[in-house]
């Protein structure tokens, strides 16, 4: 019996110790992605997808290596999903609101959101991480101590597009831009306007069409690119604004007549496939979806999120997962420094310069101070192949020659024709 | 020469588009006095059942030519099934309040019909882009159309003719016209008012859809896309003159036109053209181009 009650007992601390990680109270991360309105299927539910998936396998103990600790320094990840929708001061008080309920915060597609929370995360002294809105003006424009943001910002879309164009096709003489008319089209339209101008000094700028944001219809402005005669269109376009340019640009021409490069055209490869015009240059804003590297922790990832959600990750789901995976980086970071439930002050010194594996690559958090990603970046041109759309002449470009170095803006660096 | 007739056809097919949706608009407020909010959402209905039914025809490997009778088909649907909806459901049972309160009442609606919308089809955009390239192209001078935007001008003709022919020649359109001059009159000499809302409300849903689901082909179906039409569409009436069908075609026309000049040669000021219009012709009419002047009441 004695023989018996001591097995017992050791079965027992063996169980015990083997669940006391995960047996911990659970870590809440809020969530904070479009669920509803223009943005939530090209971005919103794909991110959310990501983050739940990338979730519910670290609890799991089932992301390969380097991040075989289950959970967030092994407690459980709860997630608090909201809706981005509803504008800038919506964001603002939904952020006071969900800081009293989770430990960090997670999100922000929105750059106007993305712009006016960080100043409130810091007020609150809350971990938040910015994962996929592009203005370079978060940590350009101010500095911040509990902000980050894993996704790398807007400007490597525009300088490694203006790059690949002009490596492409090194005798185009004059350009034209189609841009959403709000702060990411208007931005994204300067950064390859200053590009294509510092890269090939005396090229034309036909016209510069800036489109009411979910206009939908371009018939007028597709007959003015046209007229342009321009060789090259540039486009920041994103869901139904950029699958309504390609509808209707298609069968009239435009791609066949001009050479179209998207900025952020990769969430319509899945969408459109091979309706999407051989020749036209695409974007992902990152290392992501066709143009992430061909590796076990990639494959992994892609083929969890097809198995799971019957399609591939775009862009966002790969930045969703990626802002999970440097969080968690972080927080066991300062746990091997030392601290077993690293405090908020602590997480922010591991977080600071960081590098860690993302799903599309190495991340690095090499600017603002620490707190801003970078990644390589790839660019490729879209060709049907047996009646599927395939990447080919996928080009990639360093980091740090299409991103601004520490401390310097980057609309100046551009402007000084990319000089380090 | 060619370059301006191309900017002018542009304008011409945007204005066919804003005018099927104006002249829903216009005619509820004609009738029934309300401001209809929910107008945006029945244009939204209307893209995504066409978008459904038109990609279920061609799945099911009928002949393209038919995905057209399924643009029809999803706009007829959506007036004979939404309108009673909604105006027995819920207007019928706000009549006699303040135009405000009906605006509000319609306001609800439109944000109920978002959310449904979404709860049905998603967030994913829908695609019907067959009956857009079918009809091949045309050209302009160095220019190519598709074709579809000659049966979208000549839809939005075809329907300003019927609906003007049916107002004024019809004896249902001219009983319809003794509503719009004084319900209270039109009631004390026997005329189902209640009916007349019934039917015009029906027809001004169906138009809404009709608009919606001729701009499926050629756009991606996806959440929000009844906001943006809504704005355009008061801004067109607006400038017509609330109540008028002429109206609604003449707003549609200048507003199309302005607004694809403007692309052209003056690209930064595309919108504000728009509304820079509709502001002059406040300016000088306060009514709108053809409105009737209210008659006195004691």
């Amino acid at each position: 019996m004695k023989r018996l009650l001591r097995w017992f007992s050791i079965a027992l601390a063996g169980a015990l110790a083997a669940t006391g990680a995960m047996a911990q109270q659970p870590v809440k991360i809020g969530i904070v992605t479009f669920l509803s309105g223009p943005a939530a299927g090209p971005f919103g539910v794909p991110a959310r997808n990501g983050f739940e998936l990338v979730a519910e396998m670290l609890n799991a103990g089932r992301v390969p290596a380097p991040y075989a600790t289950k959970g967030l320094g092994g407690s459980a990840i709860e997630l608090v999903v909201i809706d981005e929708a509803g504008g800038p001061q919506k964001q603002v008080a939904e952020l006071r609101n969900l800081a009293q309920r989770v430990d960090y915060v997670i999100g922000y597609i929105s750059s106007g959101d993305c712009l006016a929370v960080a100043p409130v995360a810091e007020e609150l002294r809350r971990i938040t991480v910015l994962f996929d809105c592009g203005t370079p003006r978060i940590f350009e424009d101010a500095s911040y101590k509990y902000v980050f943001r894993t996704g790398p910002h807007g400007t490597m879309d525009n300088t490694s597009l203006a790059l690949y164009v002009l490596e492409r096709h090194p005798k185009v003489r004059s350009f034209a831009g189609i841009n959403q008319n709000y702060a990411w089209g208007q931005d994204s339209w300067a950064d390859f306007d200053a590009a294509m101008k510092a890269l090939k000094p005396g090229i034309e700028v036909k016209t510069s069409q800036m489109t009411k944001l979910f206009a939908g219809q371009f018939s007028a402005e597709i007959s003015t690119l046209l007229s342009s005669k321009a060789d090259v269109i540039h486009s920041s376009f994103w869901g139904g604004d950029l699958e309504g340019l390609i509808l209707q640009g298609a069968p009239r021409g435009l791609f066949k007549k001009h050479v179209v490069a998207l900025s952020a055209g990769e969430p319509a490869v899945n969408r459109l496939g091979a309706k999407i015009p051989d020749g036209t240059i695409i974007g992902a804003r990152g290392p992501f979806g066709p143009f992430a590297p061909d590796n076990e922790f990639n494959r992994w990832f892609k083929t969890s999120f097809q198995e799971r959600y019957a399609v591939p990750p775009n862009y966002a789901s790969y930045k969703a997962a990626n802002a999970l995976l440097g969080l968690k980086s972080a927080f066991e970071k300062a746990q091997k420094a030392g601290a077993a439930s690293p405090t908020d002050d602590q997480i922010v010194a591991a977080f600071e310069n960081i590098t860690f594996e993302g799903v599309g690559g190495t991340v690095r958090m090499s600017l603002g101070k620490g707190h801003q990603a970078t990644m390589d970046n790839a660019i490729g041109t879209a060709k049907t192949v047996g009646g599927q759309l395939q990447m080919v002449n996928v080009k990639r470009y360093p980091a740090d020659k299409v991103n601004p170095p520490e401390g310097t803006k980057s609309e100046a660096w551009i402007k000084s024709g990319f000089k380090k | 020469m060619s370059d301006l007739l191309a900017v002018l056809f542009d304008g011409v097919v945007y204005s066919s588009w804003l005018f099927l949706m104006a002249a829903g608009l216009t005619l509820i407020y004609g009738v029934m006095k309300i401001l209809n909010i929910a107008h945006g959402s029945l244009y939204a209905l209307g893209a995504y059942t066409a978008a459904t039914i038109g990609g279920a025809w061609l799945a099911a490997g009928h002949p393209p030519i038919g995905s057209y009778a399924m643009l029809a088909l999803a706009a007829v649907l959506v007036g004979v099934v939404m309108g009673p909806l909604l105006e027995r459901g819920l207007l019928k049972w706000m009549y006699g309040r303040d135009e405000v309160v009906l605006l509000l009442v319609t306001y609800a609606a439109f944000l109920i019909l978002e959310d449904a919308i979404k709860l049905v089809w998603g967030v994913e955009s829908k695609l019907l882009p067959e009956p857009y390239a079918l009809p091949g192209n045309f050209q302009i001078g160095e220019l190519d159309f598709p074709v579809y935007n000659l049966i979208l001008i000549a839809v939005a003709i075809v329907t300003g003719v019927v609906l003007a022919w049916a107002l004024h020649r019809t004896r249902q359109g001219k009983l319809l016209l003794a509503v719009i001059h004084d319900r209270e009159i039109s009631a004390a000499l026997g005329i189902n008012v209640s009916r007349v809302y019934l039917v015009t409300f029906s027809v001004g849903a169906a138009l809404a859809a009709l608009g919606g689901a001729l701009a499926a082909p050629a756009i991606a179906v996806s959440p929000g896309i009844g906001v943006e039409v809504i704005v355009l569409s008061f801004a067109v009436v607006v400038v017509g003159g609330l109540g008028s069908l002429g109206g609604a075609a003449l707003g549609a026309l200048l507003v199309g036109v302005v607004r694809s000049l403007a692309v052209r040669y003056w690209p930064e000021a595309e919108l504000f053209t728009i509304y820079f219009v509709m502001a002059l012709v406040l300016i000088a009419r306060p009514r709108g181009l053809f409105s009737a002047p209210e008659a006195r009441r004691i």
